[in-house]
């Protein structure tokens, strides 16, 4: 069966459908990306297929004994609490010292482990919280728009990251973002959302697609063009370093 | 041993110093320092109470302050500016105690033992209780440590992983209402919130991680519990803001010295 499926799915947030009619199945090693406006139900859909919110209507199913690696949007950390990336990766549960280096080795930042976390740059915070994600093994990984806050050059970086976990782990990719451009050369397939389930496809097919297009216009485009070029190079290039 | 004032004073001191640092870091952490305020200062309200029913003052103290710990807790979750809220409360709550101790029929309190302690007539009961408290906090923080620290960390992300952030904040809510019942004998209610903050303030600069900072902010808070009575001896000086005073020279030191050694 699929890890995850949503079936006739209908979302209401304070009174309000945000998504309806939703039929939705993301399966084992597979890279998903949601894509869609602000307030178009995207983040309500990955909450309700973690089970964060209740359906109105229709259902979601889940494999079992599914073991889901969340990285939130951002996480705040009070510049009063003392805290170092290890010690970090060791809440809410105890970890084996193995355990931790080999999450953050697999997210590529082995040498962070005993800085504080509120030294951490941007994009080394979210590298951080993907580590924390993989230190389950997880069977799919789920992000909220994890590169809020990153330049470009990061946030592909940080996708491009994603992929090489999935490549290594196996594990399936389902992530809502807003870096459209960037996400969508990484994914085998897009969905595009805005209250109902716009299109859905390959990336190419998705950036074609009028219903995109009406939302997003035609800029992103040439952009997408513009970072496979640079992506199949630095994907290259990292292997060579490997 | 116990026969000597001196010697209880200084075990009395220990006792809160040693529940109020740990508690006091997640106060810190939290960013709750007024949940600390408003919450001492609602004891005097439990004196005055226990006195006027007839109850054991440290009981009185004790429901007072919880229940004044759960209002400025379930308020908080509410409303979205409690800062304001929590200022208002706390000296709302200061008030009504001075007002209500004063309306106590005949027999005065003496009131100055409530607002800065009177450390120096603690009795072996007192300190029965106090360190009976103070073991009570200590267990409770280290049972639920890991979980408290994540639901600090980040309600949302404890949540992910099976926690009940709601649970661990009900934990600190009851934790620091038996801290301030311990506490108003030695430092009184206006200086209860200076024991919780400072010597957890003063540790920040030192630790790199939240159990350090745990430890340090123990060690500070006894050297200080243990110098403020000291000070106290030798200058006369009340106790209770003796040994705040010590906590908040450690603050400034350290403040001042972690840069420099982060430099070096």
């Amino acid at each position: 069966m699929s890890l995850l499926s949503a079936h006739k799915l209908t979302l209401r947030h304070n009174g309000q459908t945000v998504l309806h009619g939703v039929d939705f199945a993301i399966e084992r090693g597979e890279i998903v990306t949601i894509v869609g406006p602000n307030g178009s139900g995207k983040s309500s859909l990955l909450r309700a297929l973690v089970g964060a919110m209740k359906p109105a209507s229709g259902s979601v199913a889940r494999a079992p004994a599914l073991r889901i690696g969340y990285v939130p949007q951002r996480l705040h950390i009070d510049s009063t609490l003392p805290m170092t990336v290890s010690r970090f990766l060791n809440l809410p549960h105890r970890q084996k010292p193995a355990v931790v280096r080999d999450a953050l080795t697999r997210a590529g930042v082995p040498e962070l482990a005993h800085r504080q976390m509120i030294a951490l740059s941007g994009g080394q915070f979210q590298r951080v919280l993907l580590a924390r994600a993989l230190l389950n093994a997880p069977d799919i990984l789920i992000l909220d728009e994890a590169t809020q806050g990153l330049d470009q050059p990061g946030s592909a970086t940080f996708y491009r990251r994603i992929e090489d976990v999935r490549n290594e782990i196996g594990c399936a990719v389902l992530m809502v973002s807003h870096d459209l451009h960037v996400v969508m050369a990484a994914s085998d397939r897009v969905l595009c959302v805005n209250g109902h389930i716009c299109c859905e496809g390959t990336p190419e097919m998705v950036a074609d697609a009028p219903e995109y297009r009406e939302i997003f216009g035609t800029g992103t485009r040439g952009a997408l063009a513009l970072y496979r070029h640079e992506h199949d190079h630095e994907h290259d290039h990292s292997h060579e370093d490997a | 041993m116990l026969d000597d004032f001196a010697t209880r004073a200084a075990l009395a001191g220990l006792g809160v110093a040693l529940a109020a640092a740990p508690l006091g870091c997640f106060v810190i952490w939290r960013r709750i320092a007024y949940f600390g305020d408003a919450t001492g200062h609602a004891a005097l309200l439990g004196v005055a109470l226990a006195v006027a029913t007839d109850v054991p003052i440290t009981l009185g103290v004790l429901i007072i302050a919880l229940v004044m710990a759960l209002i400025v807790s379930s308020l908080s979750e509410r409303l979205v500016s409690t800062d304001a809220l929590l200022g208002v409360l706390a000296h709302s709550a200061l008030a009504l105690g001075l007002v209500a101790v004063s309306l106590l029929p005949g027999r005065a309190i003496d009131l100055d033992a409530y607002l800065f302690g009177e450390i120096l007539t603690v009795t072996s009961h007192d300190l029965l209780l106090i360190w009976g408290g103070a073991f009570a906090v200590m267990a409770l923080l280290a049972w639920r440590w890991q979980a408290l620290l994540s639901a600090t960390l980040n309600p949302d992300l404890a949540v992910a992983s099976g926690g009940n952030p709601k649970r661990e904040k009900l934990i600190l809510t009851m934790a620091l209402a038996i801290v301030v019942a311990v506490a108003i004998k030695v430092v009184g209610a206006l200086l209860i919130a200076a024991l919780l903050i400072i010597p957890a303030a003063a540790a920040r600069p030192l630790a790199r991680t939240p159990e350090m900072m745990a430890l340090w902010a123990c060690v500070i808070g006894a050297v200080s519990a243990l110098g403020g009575l000291h000070l106290s001896f030798a200058y006369d000086t009340q106790a209770g803001p003796s040994i705040v005073t010590i906590a908040a020279a450690f603050f400034v030191l350290s403040t001042g010295i972690a840069p420099l050694l982060r430099r070096g």
